[in-house]
């Protein structure tokens, strides 16, 4: 007994510990996000513009019919677009926001629109917070926790405040600039179980601190 | 006595089906659900980052997967380029495959259940793969490339297999559990029976055959369509387990109503009615859902006017893929073994320890076929933006 016991534990413990690891990204985003401010001083949403990677950017555009070959219009792209945000929403938009430790949610994304420049297609969307908040501490991150996409953000202008208080600051961590991921992950703990969050190792942090 | 154990069996499927929802639902929702809002790590928790050889090989698929775009835009004008792009897809095919995803532990759960010998797992693995890269030629084939449908209307149809490719993985895994939990119970309701206290591996066997022999007799009477099936399943088993023993010894005079008179291993006689059936139910279960990979790279080689080496590209991709696979399969065939020759020397308990292995392992591919049909456990995503 104790033999067949620890022969199906084996089995179990290393398929359902490990089964997260096999995931890799398939797709790859540069972003770029402004955090938007309302007058009175609370964020009000959030704006981005992800650039997805050449070999999605072309698996998305199969069967588009366009005017002029190798090139599309915004209004060419608009069925793709609204496609894109409507498969997003079971996502959470990829973007986690937490007021002083507080989850703030989204609304469904509004003006939104899909670009194609430099063989790669950009979505832009503004993510409209559910009640605008003001926090000492906004934090957001951007990261697929499936890690099926991958998320990097641009190495200019990362992240812009817009219509932020004066005495708002700005911090940006990477997934990978060690700031932020003081411990690193051995292979032990990385099968213990705990992938409930696997792809927030390559999460994108963004902090911004109000005093 | 006969209907008295169906009847069990029944209730045995019952309870591990439901075992495995309750199971998979406990744990693995919390573990692996999406959640949308970052889960429920704790605040301050410290954010690991990848380390170790799991990390080095997401790295290294990651590394390979990037490097197939700018080769398939190389080869337009460079033919050579050709041979780097199969050689990056034979490596990203090998490590895309390191990870244990749900195909290698379909395939080696089933040997285990099923008594296969390493030989079937090779074969097995090598079929599941190219049948792999094959639907995903087809996919893209007829949507994109006969049809210039979109993007969106392909991942409907890979959204599509996908389902129907977990529902007959549980139903591979059902047909397992009803077959080997037959075993399992009469294993454990006749403890000491002397033919199994001694029993070799291929005693064992004829002595599974003749049961599953009986409940054919039996159960048609009695039951609906899916006894039928699970019986039919059954018998075809018992045909080709003979077989297979012809196999192992090469003067193998074993004869049977399907093939008449055994021959030597031979490959067409792997393919012949009593071989491929046995293994089938496996390959479609695992092989019938592409690799979003694979789709991506041929839809980026379509667009390239280039489809050709995406489709080299994919089968090679499917070979590596296979070559890792093979290689967990004979670890758990040779795991097997091991556990079978630990366990002969005990009375009576050895075989009923080897019933149990064969039926734990029949009941983890439907808790997989479960946990991916209901969304417990997650596989790759579907392409689908």
């Amino acid at each position: 007994m104790r033999v067949l016991f620890g022969f199906l534990g084996l089995i179990v413990v290393s398929l359902l510990g490990a089964a997260p690891a096999q995931a890799h990204p398939h797709v790859w985003i540069t972003a770029k996000s402004e955090v938007v401010y309302a007058p009175d001083g609370s964020i009000s949403g959030v704006r981005h513009a992800w650039t997805f990677d050449d070999m999605f950017s072309t698996y998305a555009l199969q069967g588009i019919e366009t005017k002029t070959k190798g090139v599309y219009s915004r209004e060419e792209l608009a069925p793709l677009a609204q496609t894109n945000i409507e498969s997003l929403k079971e996502f959470g938009y990829f973007t986690f926001a937490r007021a002083d430790g507080k989850k703030e949610r989204f609304l469904e994304p509004v003006d939104y629109y899909l670009e194609f420049k430099n063989d790669a297609l950009t979505l832009h969307f503004m993510l409209p917070a559910k009640t605008p908040f003001k926090a000492r501490q906004a934090a957001l991150e951007v990261f697929d926790p499936a890690y099926f996409i991958d998320f990097k953000f641009e190495e200019k202008d990362p992240i812009k405040l817009v219509g932020a208080p004066a005495d708002c600051k700005l911090q940006f961590q990477r997934p990978n600039d060690g700031t932020a991921n003081a411990q690193r992950l051995n292979e032990n703990n990385f099968m213990n179980g705990d992938n409930s969050n696997y792809g927030a190792m390559y999460a994108n942090k963004i902090l911004v601190d109000c005093p | 006595m006969r209907r008295h154990t169906s009847v069990a069996q029944a209730l045995l499927i019952g309870i591990v089906a439901l075992a495995a929802i309750v199971a998979v639902d406990g744990a693995l929702h919390v573990l692996l659900a999406q959640n949308p809002f970052g889960g429920p790590r704790p605040a301050k928790a410290p954010e690991p980052q990848v380390g170790g050889i799991v990390g080095w090989l997401l790295a290294k698929q990651s590394e390979f997967y990037r490097e197939m775009s700018a080769t398939i835009r190389a080869a337009k004008s460079d033919g050579s380029a050709v041979w780097t792009l199969l050689a990056i897809s034979f490596a990203y095919g090998i490590f895309h495959a390191a990870g244990p995803g749900h195909g290698k532990a379909v395939i080696s759960s089933y040997l285990v259940a099923n008594h296969e010998t390493a030989r079937r797992g090779i074969v097995l693995s090598f079929a599941s793969a190219m049948l792999q890269a094959l639907v995903a030629v087809l996919i893209v084939g007829i949507c994109a490339w006969l049809l210039n449908a979109t993007a969106k209307t392909m991942c409907g149809a890979e959204k599509a297999i996908e389902i129907a490719s977990y529902a007959l993985i549980a139903a591979f895994g059902a047909r397992l559990v009803w077959t080997k939990g037959g075993g399992f119970m009469r294993a454990l309701q006749a403890k000491p029976v002397p033919a199994m206290a001694t029993a070799t591996a291929a005693a064992g066997h004829h002595h599974n055959h003749g049961h599953d022999h009986h409940h054919h007799d039996h159960h048609h009477e009695h039951h609906q369509h899916a006894h039928a099936h699970a019986d039919a399943h059954a018998h075809g088993h018992a045909h080709a387990h003979a077989h297979a023993d012809a196999h192992s010894h090469a003067d193998g005079h074993v004869h049977d109503e399907h093939c008449g008179h055994s021959h030597g291993p031979t490959p067409d006689q792997l393919a012949g009615p009593g071989g491929w059936q046995r293994g089938l139910g496996a390959i479609f279960a695992v092989g019938l859902r592409p690799c979003s990979g694979a789709i991506l790279v041929l839809v980026f080689a379509l667009a390239q006017g280039l489809f050709w080496a995406g489709i080299a590209a994919t089968f090679v991709m499917g070979l590596g893929t296979a070559i890792t696979v093979a290689t967990i399969a004979i670890v758990a065939v040779s795991a097997r073994g091991l556990a079978e020759r630990l366990s002969a020397g005990r009375e009576g308990g050895g075989a009923l320890i080897m019933r149990g292995i064969e039926f734990g392992a029949a009941g983890l591919v439907l808790l997989f076929g479960l946990g991916l049909l209901f969304g417990y456990l997650a596989a790759e995503r579907v392409t689908c933006l």
